[in-house]
């Protein structure tokens, strides 16, 4: 595959992996040899600044696998990850936390995330305490307070405890802590998909916001499809731990060319009922081979498809 | 709606269950009614605090009393009051008469029995069926959701199947007697979007060959838009609007449902044509403290000062299709007419 995986001129990637890979080592039995689980294998793509990257799959695909190990909280088996240009891999412990300022990761659960016993204004603060050290405790104040508005919360909550909010507030406390340290990108891990249906668009519009303000690139990793549909420029479909189709959203939308991606965009319900009973008096289309996928094919400008093995 | 002739299969009077808790009582169903007749597949809509899952529970004896309690109301199914019928009658209903399907497979099955003792239980209690009968059937439920090799699979653990295996084994469980009536909470919600469009088609087949009616409980608006005949909107443990699916879909009348199609992106939607989401505001009702009157207005830009200060009661939605049915002061089609004109 070539190296160019992005779409247009992108000047530099903010984030580029090239042919990650993570095995797990299963069990071993004493005398016995060791197997290992391939949970992702030779995956790989950029994600431009300001760019929105998807990334779905059913659950066991790799998604999260990916997201942690971009990030190094799972550091990959195999492959490279460069964050604006240094590959992570090389960095010294002390660069590593040093740069962790500028890649942050939101995950499913908000209430997991916080701390029960450290009100959400210290629990924001802390990301300054940890990183900034040298800021004065009212700096301090002010930023976190500052934060809050800009996620939306009454800088007055800072001194509440994460039980004493709704989820979708929570994300929201979340949210504040990642954005804290002006990082260029955000691994957003089903950051909705534990929310009310009345709350999902209020963090998605509220994460589109903060992209187009300070210019973040996401790699966004959902199965909600139309959620990734609508938030995503491009978007990566994975199965088996591997990239089977790749291009912008709309195309891959539009015209869908792996068996896998069209049978995984036939199966989302659609909120019309005539379209929705249509869609599923229509056959749905089978499963397809066993088979692991194949090497990224570039069908179309920008539109790579996984070959038949 | 099929059936709507005769008496109805369910008939859910007035229900009202309340919470015991440290923070006070919290009414989770504040008197809800409505009815479901053989056949009709009623999807139920709502979000965390709806009282979406907890009516149900209820009806089936299967809230922990205390800290739960049914404070009022009546559920006649078949005729008979489910709320006054002492347990050990409960639990022939249960089962035998009404199936039920959960979110979560793994906490509901037992993972110390195989499957085929868990299917076997219910046949033989309630179908008196003998040990090798009992087994035959489980076997035919096996084949009827779909799970190959069934024979074989019959003495296998729950931890040996998949998630959307499990969910089709409780499937099976649901309809092991032939239920009237099949209640599904959130039943693919825990599941891939693929398993869940086969478990989605699997009903539909199982529904046509055993006509039996369904409660479909769900926060997925594109999964009530296939499956439903009615749909039900609930909201701090009340009904805020009921109807037809095409006609709730196409012409809501109550705020919420509109906000709640409107928050969806729309699949089929390029990145060209594209707004911002047209979000709801505020949270969910802290259900410790609900706010007075009708519990959406503090989130809702069409409320009227009277919704702020007493519960609009469900009625018919003047000018919609009969049977569709709303609990709303304010007259949400006029109010969307005033914004169209320029």
């Amino acid at each position: 595959m070539t190296a160019r995986l992005s779409l247009g001129a992108t000047p530099r990637p903010v984030i580029s992996v090239r042919h990650l890979s993570k095995a797990y080592p299963l069990r071993v039995w004493w005398g016995g040899r060791g197997h290992v689980f391939q949970a992702v294998r030779d995956v790989s793509f950029d994600i431009a600044p300001g760019e929105t990257l998807g990334l779905v799959g059913e659950s066991g695909s790799g998604k999260s696998t990916i997201g942690r190990a971009v990030t190094m909280l799972n550091p990959p088996t195999a492959g490279t990850v460069a964050f604006e240009g240094t590959d992570l891999a090389t960095l010294t412990p002390q660069a590593m936390r040093r740069m962790r300022s500028r890649i942050q990761t939101v995950f499913q659960d908000p209430y997991a995330a916080l701390n029960p016993r450290m009100s959400v204004g210290a629990y924001v603060a802390e990301a300054f305490r940890l990183h900034r050290p040298e800021m004065a405790a009212q700096d301090r104040r002010d930023a976190v307070a500052q934060l809050f508005g800009r996620v939306g919360l009454d800088p007055v909550f800072m001194v509440r405890y994460p039980h004493q909010f709704s989820g979708g507030q929570r994300q929201r406390i979340c949210i504040a802590r990642a954005i804290a340290l002006k990082p260029s990108f955000i691994v957003a891990d089903e950051p909705i998909a534990a929310l009310d249906v009345s709350i999902q668009a209020q963090v998605v519009n509220l994460l589109q916001d903060l992209q187009a303000d300070l210019g973040l690139s996401y790699l966004f990793i959902s199965h909600d499809l139309r959620m990734v549909r609508y938030l995503c420029h491009r978007v990566a479909v994975l199965w088996r731990g591997r990239i089977v189709e790749l291009a912008e959203s709309d195309r891959l939308y539009d015209d869908p060319r792996h068996p896998y991606t069209r049978r995984l965009l036939a199966a989302v319900p659609l909120p019309d009922p005539a379209a929705e009973r249509a869609r599923l008096a229509a056959a749905a289309p089978a499963p397809h081979g066993a088979g692991l996928p194949g090497d990224l094919v570039e069908v179309a400008p920008g539109h790579w498809v996984a070959a038949e093995d | 709606m099929t059936g709507s002739v005769g008496p109805p299969l369910l008939d859910v009077r007035d229900l009202r269950v309340a919470f015991d808790t440290e923070g006070g009582v919290v009414h989770a169903v504040n008197g809800i009614s409505y009815t479901l007749h053989e056949g009709e597949t009623l999807g139920v809509v709502g979000e965390s605090g709806s009282g979406k899952s907890v009516h149900v529970l209820a009806m089936l004896g299967l809230i922990p009393r205390p800290p739960g309690r049914i404070v009022g109301g009546q559920v006649l199914f078949r005729g008979r009051d489910l709320l006054a019928l002492p347990e050990r009658h409960l639990r022939r209903v249960r089962g035998a008469e009404i199936g039920f399907v959960f979110q979560d497979p793994m906490s509901s099955l037992n993972p110390g029995m195989t499957v085929a003792a868990q299917i076997i239980e219910p046949l033989r209690i309630h179908l008196g069926l003998d040990r090798r009968a009992a087994r035959a059937r489980a076997r035919d439920l096996l084949d009827l959701v779909r799970i190959p090799d069934a024979a074989a699979r019959l003495d296998q653990y729950p931890h040996e199947f998949s998630g959307g295996q499990r969910q089709r084994v409780m499937i099976a469980i649901g309809l092991a007697c032939r239920p009237k009536l099949l209640i599904a909470d959130e039943a693919t919600t825990a599941l891939d979007v693929t398993v869940q469009a086969e478990i989605i088609a699997l009903v539909q087949e199982l529904k046509r060959e055993l006509g039996m009616a369904i409660i479909w409980i769900t926060h997925d608006l594109g999964v009530v838009a296939g499956l439903s005949d009615t749909v039900q909107v609930m909201y701090a443990g009340r009904i805020l609007e009921r109807g037809p699916v095409d006609d709730i879909f196409r012409d809501p009348r109550n705020a919420y449902t509109l906000g709640l199609l409107r928050s969806l992106p729309d699949l089929s939607r390029g990145r060209a044509g594209r707004r911002r989401l047209q979000q709801i505001d505020g949270s969910p009702p802290d259900m410790h403290h609900p706010p007075p009157g009708d519990p959406f207005a503090p989130r809702n830009t069409y409320a009227t000062p009277r919704c702020r200060t007493e519960m609009p009661p469900l009625i018919q939605a003047p000018g919609a299709a009969p049977g569709h049915l709303v609990a709303a002061w304010y007259d949400l089609p006029a109010r969307l007419a005033e914004e169209r004109a320029p």
